[in-house]
């Protein structure tokens, strides 16, 4: 059959109301945006990954031990499902860099002496490998030397084992192994404190008196071999040389956090997309709703034709359909733009040697689906309506509105202007539609807040861990376990004014079939300046017989207050402790224990104490204090509280400036795109009215105010919804994260609200001012003639 | 869409296209019922141009939406050359006025956003054996209006698409619902006039609605309905041309 002049129609109706038709695409395209950028950067972020792990051989089994014998490895590469197995020495030094106050921290990592590691292998970017039998010469992570201005030809002053040395950078290279170069216990990367060093094998034994021997073993497995039985069989070959535990990738910290992102990424990008598609297929559902309701004579003329109800609900599907799909093509382009440009910027936060950007073309699927989705769910209840329109009735105009005399009627004459009660007995006579067209702009605005929030949550974990949590100004970590006596000795450094020591000690946690691996913290009993926290950010006191553990681990071990949890010391004689559950600490990075410090001295049977101290120190000591730091032979590291706070703050801005504009632009969009629809339909509903009214004289400024006003008067009963739909929307982003090293708490800060709120507010004024210009542009005739 | 015919065409000879027997229509319930139509029995002859005189109100727009199946009785039979279209559902009602019946409604109603051309076309796009929209626009002497929205046609021209459009598909019968309640007399009868050339030339049974009492000078025969009820059927021994109509 026929129905090119229907389509015609269609074609029309399409452009006539382009406007609404584009703010109405806008919205659905902003989902689809979400949706294909974070599929984008997901997915080529994945294909970077495992490329870059395949070509430089990044390792599946990793584990540590106080020094194993190199025969080891045999026994080790005959457990069943070893492929390859690379033996290491892997240490820490303190670098001394001039333009840095404290000594920055090296990773020292060892090379065979001859040929390449097998596994783990450093991509040299710059200059060259280091020679056999050279043992100055060393390779130098990029990042770093990037961010101290260092090359090939340079040098670099460290102190190994104690002994004051002068490396020669001959390269700068990468590793699949530091892709995420993140210190334990930091928020984010510190790129210019946290180096790593490759150096030749013999040079590491040397320094650290393991000739023959080595302390890291890293191990790849058969294809599809489960890592689980290895590494329990690798933690037995490894317990009596000192074993800490040995892991898979997924709890190597690099992978854990490049995976926690791209699983963060695949979450949000359907959860986020989600929200904004429901809204828009509300919102169209609102728009083809009243539309439908003003064509209902021409709908009633096709069926009297003999259009069969089909046949027209078909016509409004399309004009529905051609919405969607217009959102779905521009979503689809920008989102692969953007995705382009967010996968530049993620490639350059984490340590990527190469950029690559692919869209699955499954994406564009997934995104006409989600588009279609949000389309068919917002023309159901108009095309409901469409079939059930019998034609005679539609013949009929709908029926004339019965306005009542309400309250407004009864305010003295002064009070309420004339277009007032227009606008009150309007919204009086369509209560359902101005209640859904008010919940379609709380929609809105809940949705710049779930775009916005994200912001106050960063911002309250920098709050709570920089301010609360940890208030030293330093960190200070030794080579090995120093007498409890060795915090005078700090406490007697110029301008130190506090000191609390501390001792990290590497443990097996397990209750029932559970069980993690961490690095316990014996903590003094009440800690001043580093301390866990409640959940109202209240200190724990650190009970003398008892665990405390941080939400995220209590939750992986599923350990509740007084259950008895086996700490398995993993040093020294390696004791076994039970201790009960004490509290949970209410951390967001990470995974943490605490006990007492004394219980865990006295578990460890040894004379030396302490293995770190947190320090305050007095401004006024100037350099002192942190030159006698760097000349200390007994420092391993040094963290200092301003850096990692400044570099958390410069981190989160820079992606604010990226991802916060985009989503503000987003929100906006959506916004407008609401309120626009929602004033043009009303236009369109009461273009007649307004007309009469301007040819009876009413200004156009006052026929304009009819609708503007009722616009105005609904947005300003939506706010408040608004915002508690904005906190709904946050609360199910805040669902999508893998609460696996990172949680997000749900932080609403009153600002967002006033931003969401103002961005409604404009997009009202940018409404208000299209109705104005189409008002007045009404052509009082030709409203007039034909009959709506 | 239906392909087979719902509506067959088996009457005798001289048998009425319509024949209605006890239609009543009640719009409401209990106290606030409105017995729009009450018992109504008439039949209509085929080829005839009838003329349907009443006050305002009387049940007239009823009478002739069951007839061109666009709603249905409370009660009683509405046969189309023996078919009951008060048994068919909505598709075979659809297909019934897609192949028999053409409307010509008093507030046109056409389209905003096709021209005059396409509201013709958008009745010829499905109409089994339609003529030319070009040459439906002819009849109603509107050919050099054919690309004008109705936007930009006088009340009279755009009557006059209505009517083309009505005609097009060559209806078996045609609805016409005051068709000429917003024009001008002049205007009405050239209106009258194409309604009288289709009536002639195409044979299509022609009810027209009216409360013009001169108008029923050039029908065959007149029906008159009275709260609810046709009155008085009548037929005038001489039938006036529009053009002698005067009011
Ligand atoms: N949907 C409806 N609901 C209730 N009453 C209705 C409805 N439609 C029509 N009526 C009533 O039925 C009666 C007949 O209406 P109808 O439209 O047939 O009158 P009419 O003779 O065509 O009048 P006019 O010459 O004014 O067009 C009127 O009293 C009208 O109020
Ligand atoms: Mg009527």
């Amino acid at each position: 059959m026929a129905l090119g002049t229907l389509n015609r129609k269609l074609g029309r109706d399409l452009w006539r109301l382009r406007g609404q038709v584009l703010a109405a695409a806008l919205i659905i395209a902003t989902g689809i945006t979400l949706l294909v950028m974070a599929r984008g950067v997901m997915v080529s972020l994945e294909v970077i990954r495992d490329s870059y792990y395949e070509r430089n051989h990044f390792a599946q089994v990793f584990a540590s031990a106080k020094r194993a014998p190199e025969r080891l490895a045999r026994a080790i590469a005959d457990l069943p499902g070893v492929r390859q197995v690379e033996t290491r020495i892997v240490e820490a030094a303190p670098l001394d860099m001039p333009d840095l106050r404290e000594p920055a921290t090296a990773q020292l990592i060892s090379l065979p002496e001859r040929g390449r590691p097998g596994l783990n292998r450093p991509l040299v970017r710059h200059g060259r490998w280091i020679e056999p039998g050279q043992r100055d010469e060393i390779l130098l992570s990029e990042k770093f030397a990037a961010a101290h201005g260092l090359g090939p030809g340079d040098r670099l002053r460290a102190t190994i084992n104690g002994r004051r040395r002068d490396l020669a950078i001959v390269g700068l290279a990468l590793s699949p192994e530091f892709i995420y170069a993140i210190a334990p216990g930091d928020l984010l990367p510190l790129e210019d404190h946290n180096a790593v060093v490759w150096m030749g094998r013999d040079a590491l034994a040397a320094a650290f008196d393991l000739d023959g021997a080595f302390n890291n073993v890293v191990l790849d497995l058969s294809p599809g071999m489960d890592p689980a039985p290895v590494v329990r069989a690798l933690d037995g070959l490894l317990a009596r040389y000192g074993g800490i535990g040995a892991y898979g990738r997924k709890e190597q910290p690099s992978h854990a956090y490049l995976d926690a992102e791209i699983e963060g990424l695949r979450s949000f990008g359907l959860v986020s997309p989600a929200i904004i598609l429901a809204v828009a297929a509300f919102v169209l559902n609102v728009i083809i709703g009243r539309t439908i309701e003003t064509e209902r004579e021409q709908i009633g003329l096709m069926k009297a034709f003999g259009y069969s109800r089909w046949a027209v609900a078909g016509h409004y599907g399309a004009f529905v359909l051609a919405i969607a799909a217009l959102g779905a093509v521009i979503g689809s382009a920008l989102g692969a733009w953007l995705g382009w440009a967010m996968t530049g910027f993620y490639a350059d936060f984490f340590t990527f040697p190469y950029l690559y950007y692919d869209l699955d073309p499954a994406v564009f699927l997934l995104a006409a689906l989600f588009a279609v989705a949000s389309g068919a769910l917002g023309m159901a209840r108009g095309l409901a309506r469409v079939l059930a329109l019998p034609p005679a009735q539609a013949m009929r105009t709908a029926p004339p509105a019965v306005y009542r005399r309400g309250w407004v009627d009864r305010l003295p004459a002064g009070l309420v202007s004339p277009t007032g009660r227009k606008v009150k007995r309007h919204i009086g006579r369509w209560p359902v539609r101005a209640a859904l067209t008010a919940l379609g702009i709380a929609m809105a605005m809940g949705t710049v807040v779930s775009m916005r929030f994200m912001d106050d949550s960063m911002a309250f974990i920098i709050d709570v861990q920089y301010n609360r949590a940890q208030r030293q100004d330093l960190t200070v970590t030794f080579t090995r376990a120093q007498a409890a006596r060795v915090r005078h000795d700090l406490a007697a450094l110029p301008g130190v004014r506090a000191v609390e020591p501390f001792r990290m000690v590497p443990v097996r946690l397990r209750l029932g079939a559970r069980s993690e691996r961490i690095a316990i913290q014996g903590l003094v009993p009440r800690p001043v300046l580093s301390r866990p926290l409640d959940s109202r950010q209240a200190p724990i006191p650190v009970p003398e017989a008892g665990l405390t553990l941080s939400t995220i681990l209590a939750q992986k071990l599923d350990a509740h207050p007084g259950d008895a949890v086996i700490v398995e010391v993993l040093e020294g004689r390696r004791p076994v402790l039970r201790l009960p559950l004490a509290a949970t600490a209410d951390d967001y990075v990470g995974k943490s224990a605490y006990m007492g410090l004394a219980a865990l001295n006295r578990a460890l049977d040894e004379a030396a104490s302490i293995n770190g101290t947190h320090l305050m120190v007095d401004p006024a000591a100037g350099e002192t204090p942190y030159r006698r730091l760097k000349d200390a032979p007994l420092v391993r590291s040094v963290s200092r509280r301003a850096v990692n706070i400044e570099t958390a703050r410069k981190t989160m801005a820079e992606a604010m400036l990226v991802f916060s504009a985009v989503f503000t632009g987003f929100a906006a969009v959506i916004a407008f795109g609401v309120l626009y629809n929602g004033a043009r339909v009303a236009l369109s509903e009461q273009g007649r009215e307004l007309a009469s009214l301007r040819v009876l004289g009413f200004t156009r400024g006052e026929a304009a105010g009819v609708l503007v006003g009722e616009l105005a008067l609904l947005t300003v009963v939506a706010l408040p919804l608004g915002g508690v739909l904005g906190y709904l929307f946050a609360w199910a982003t805040t669902l999508s994260y893998d609460p696996e090293l990172f949680r997000v708490p749900l932080r609403v800060e009153p600002r967002t609200y006033v931003l969401a709120a103002g961005v409604v507010l404009a997009a009202l004024g940018a409404s208000a001012l299209v109705v104005r210009r189409r008002v007045a542009r009404l052509n009082l005739i030709d409203v007039l003639k034909t009959r709506e | 869409m239906t392909t087979s015919a719902p509506v067959q065409d088996n009457r005798p000879a001289a048998e009425p296209v319509y024949r209605c027997r006890g239609l009543s229509k009640v719009y409401g319930q209990g106290e606030a019922a409105v017995h729009a139509l009450r018992d109504v029995t008439m039949d209509v002859g085929d080829g005839e141009l009838g003329v349907i005189l009443g006050a305002s109100g009387s049940g007239k727009s009823t009478l002739l939406n069951i007839l061109g199946g666009l709603d249905h009785p409370t009660a009683g039979t509405v046969h189309f050359r023996g078919t009951d279209l008060t048994a068919l559902d909505d598709g075979d009602l659809t297909a019934y006025r897609r192949r028999h019946v053409g409307f010509v409604f008093q507030f046109y109603n056409l389209m905003p956003s096709l021209t005059a051309r396409e509201n013709v076309a958008l009745v010829t796009d499905i109409a089994p054996d339609p003529m030319a929209p070009e040459d439906a626009l002819a009849l109603v002497d509107l050919e050099g209006r054919m690309d004008h929205f109705p936007a930009q046609l006088s009340g009279g021209e755009q009557q006059r698409v209505a009517i083309a459009r009505a005609i097009a598909k060559r209806p078996d019968v045609l609805f016409c619902d005051e068709p000429t309640g917003a024009l001008d007399s002049r205007t009405g009868i050239r209106v009258l006039e194409a309604l009288q050339r289709v009536n002639k030339d195409l044979g299509a049974t022609t009810l027209l609605i009216t409360h013009n009492a001169v108008i029923a000078g050039m029908a065959d025969r007149v029906y008159r309905v009275v709260d609810g009820r046709v009155d008085q059927v009548t037929e005038p021994d001489v039938r006036h041309a529009p053009a002698d109509l005067d009011w």
